[in-house]
């Protein structure tokens, strides 16, 4: 996989490995930063063009976005609290892609990590948060690990195409949590919203100290890093790359190409399933169908963006929630329909994936260029 | 009673059970002084031209920006999550807002729950009639209509047009809400004709047009000729009956346009007069209660002009009953009355008027309805 050789060689100590010296491996490490980030400014820059073909102002609208965004304390909570989901959604497809494979079905795993919650919340009632928060959590991580696990299985044992099988997992999962939530786990006092019974007050997740969003953020960016290291700093992460690029080379290595992929898609389904624990334990206090929101999907696109890469996960999924938080004032200020936002992450969307041809074309960055700068 | 002009239209109030009787709201609001400008903030779960529940609150929204003083601000689409919570403070912080209507049932537990007590001197209204004195925040307040009597109307008409005695119903989830109106919407029709039957396809989604088609024409193909339903945006189910040659009784909006020719009357949300009512109030400096009912008489719910199909024999029953509804002691559910499994609901001389609280908690189906809760 060409993505995982690009971020291998940008872990290259300068100086010492780069035989061309340090402004070679400047360019080379700069890559990966730069296509990217003017792919982001190109992408914006078209929309900011179809904006005014619609007799809008653009420098109006990043006004607005930047405010409501990352312009005060408050558009800085609103973002971070938007981005913790989208952290934990991003690495169900993006560990998986590691290994070569598209895991579009996130959300599934994030409903039913919900529901196991949920259904277990009402027999933990009486012990401790300390105590029961970690199980509940292991619960939701198990029911997401079982899910994503189970589209990779029948990936490698059964040749099941794992981009359909999670899509299709994900309307399982939702009709899933429909019925055990309207059926046998419904409480009874949710008349006109079904939802689980309401979670006892010490098994709520609440927020981090002296701000407004939950402790979901810190576990997603501590997600992203573990998996990093996973990938980046560890035999198995060095295995799975192998099994990504090539899978026939791993067999012959005799690379357990079957466990790696199982154990890949489970952990990428319980950092998703860790997601719909948040949603249940930090925001709604129950499991209900609002569990089911759409940051499954939202995920794949921070985690495409972000090529992959967990630590660029982390401040994608904030561009990508700053952009949502932004929405509203969109809406009331420029009386611009509320898909507004949503066409813009298309246009980054598009930006980047043509970015991705540009690779080793650029004389710019190739290092034998500068490799007289010894 | 209090002396704001809520009260003096004599809204009916909540029921001991859910709000405490005469349970009246003496909370100052400092947050807005008589003779300044208001500035009020309306949240949909949906689009607002749904043609349904979104439209209904939106037509609510434009009274009410019709009057002087008053800047209205507006966010569709806004999910049941934390994006609920944000864009409340987003309105607040960026806009000014001091009166808010989350509009959606959803919202209610736990995103206003969690929100209101941060702005103590702001007034939060939800619409769904959930509020309790002692339980819930002084500075929320709730209301609702008793639609139940329209569709009851809607099912006079239905019940002079239908040829095959057979009519249907599109819903969305069997929760107590939407029981009571396909109840009320059978019992209607069989005031006209006591064999006629109704059967009923639950879609399990407040918003998913394919399925509502598909209920549609099932709904056709059993030889119902007249429909209505019980779903966000009734667009869909009114278009695919009227191409199948069925009469439409309408529900939460006006849908006559969509088939002028088919359209006998729909039960309507009158917010537009609610709002404004709220909103005077506040701009007056008084308070509005926590907890507001009304229906046909207090003008919480309208019902549409009705259409050229219906007869003169329809119109004079419509008529009739309408007044009857109007003057109070009106009953839909009224014994002798059994549900679908031969269970007695009411007997002889029982009544259930619209105000009446057991009616909150529905779990059957009366006897006709063709369908199950589960």
């Amino acid at each position: 996989m060409a993505l995982a050789d690009q971020i291998a060689g940008g872990g290259a100590r300068p100086g010492l490995m780069a035989p061309d010296g340090w402004l070679a491996a400047l360019a080379r490490r700069s890559e990966a930063v730069a296509v990217p980030l003017a792919a982001l400014i190109a992408g914006l820059a078209v929309f900011g063009l179809f904006l005014a073909s619609q007799g809008k102002s653009p420098a109006e609208f990043y006004a607005l976005v930047y405010k409501a965004g990352f312009g005060t304390s408050f558009s800085w909570q609103n973002t971070l609290a938007r981005a913790a989901p989208l952290l934990l959604a991003a690495l169900c497809v993006a560990l998986p892609a590691r290994l070569g494979l598209v895991v579009i079905g996130g959300e599934g795993a994030i409903v039913l990590g919900g529901v196991a919650c949920g259904a277990l919340a009402g027999a933990l009632s009486d012990l401790s948060g300390a105590l029961a928060i970690p199980l509940m959590a292991a619960a939701g991580a198990l029911a997401g690990a079982l899910w994503i696990g189970a589209v990779g299985a029948l990936r490698h044992y059964r040749g099941v195409n794992e981009t359909i099988a999670s899509l299709l997992m994900a309307y399982i999962a939702i009709a899933l949590m429909n019925h055990l939530v309207e059926g046998p786990m419904r409480d009874p006092a949710s008349l006109n919203k079904p939802s689980t019974a309401p979670l006892a007050e010490q098994l709520r997740i609440g927020n981090i100290p002296g701000w407004d969003v939950h402790w979901g953020l810190v576990i997603g960016i501590l997600g992203c890093v573990l998996a990093w290291v996973l990938i980046e700093r560890t035999t198995w992460g060095f295995a799975a790359r192998v099994a990504g690029g090539n899978v026939r080379a791993a067999q012959v290595q005799g690379l357990p190409v079957g466990r790696l992929i199982v154990g890949f898609t489970a952990l990428g389904g319980a950092f998703a399933g860790l997601a719909g624990v948040f949603e249940v334990a930090a925001v709604h206090g129950a499991a209900n169908a609002s569990l089911a929101t759409g940051y499954g999907y939202t995920g794949i696109l921070v985690a495409f963006l972000a090529r992959h890469n967990p630590l660029a996960i982390i401040p994608v999924a904030i561009l990508l929630a700053g952009f949502e938080a932004s929405s509203g004032l969109v809406q009331r200020r420029m009386d611009l329909p509320d898909a507004t936002v949503l066409v813009l992450q298309g246009f980054v969307f598009v930006a980047i994936l043509v970015s991705e041809a540009l690779y080793g074309r650029l004389r710019i960055f190739a290092p034998e260029r500068w490799g007289n700068g010894k | 009673m209090t002396s704001t002009p809520l009260s003096r239209r004599g809204f009916l109030r909540g029921s001991a059970a859910l709000a405490g009787a005469g349970a009246l709201s003496t909370l100052a609001q400092p947050g807005f002084a008589a003779g300044e400008n208001l500035t009020v903030g309306f949240i949909y779960v949906g689009p607002k031209d749904d043609f349904g529940y979104n439209q209904a609150h939106a037509e609510g929204a434009a009274a009410v920006k019709a009057i002087e003083g008053v800047t209205v601000v507006e966010e569709e689409n806004v999910a049941e999550t934390i994006d609920v919570q944000k864009s409340m403070e987003s309105m607040i912080n960026f806009d000014g807002a001091t009166l808010l209507f989350p509009t959606s049932f959803g919202y209610f537990d736990p995103h206003i729950l969690a929100i209101a007590p941060k702005y103590p001197e702001l007034r939060f209204q939800h619409c769904g009639g959930l509020w309790q004195e002692g339980v819930h925040p002084e500075n929320v307040g709730s209301y609702f209509g008793y639609i139940g009597m329209g569709q009851y109307l809607n099912g006079i008409t239905a019940g002079h047009a239908t040829k095959t005695k057979k009519i249907g119903f599109v819903a969305a989830k069997p929760i107590p809400q939407v029981l009571l109106n396909i109840n009320s919407y059978l019992l209607g029709a069989r005031s006209v004709d006591p064999t006629i039957t109704c059967q009923v396809i639950f879609t399990g989604e407040w918003s998913l047009a394919v399925k509502e088609a598909e209920a549609t024409n099932a709904l056709a193909d059993a030889g119902c000729d007249v429909v209505t339903c019980h779903v966000d945006g009734p667009k869909v189910v009114m278009e695919t009956g009227a191409a199948r040659g069925m009469y439409l009784n309408g529900y939460h909006a006006d849908q006559s346009s969509l088939a002028p020719e088919m359209y006998l009357t729909g039960a309507e949300w009158n917010w537009a007069s609610v709002y404004e009512d709220m909103v005077r109030t506040t701009m007056a400096g008084g308070t509005i209660d926590n907890f507001v009912r009304g229906g046909l008489a207090e003008n919480f719910i309208k019902m549409s002009p009705l259409g050229p199909a219906v007869s003169d024999a329809a119109r004079n029953q419509f008529e009739a009953t309408a007044a009857a509804i109007r003057k109070g002691g009106f009953a839909a559910i009224a014994g002798p009355l059994k549900d679908n499994r031969g269970n007695v609901i009411a007997t002889e001389g029982q009544a259930f008027e619209e105000s009446d609280v057991a009616l909150e908690s529905m779990d059957y189906l009366v006897e006709g309805v063709v369908g199950s809760t589960s």
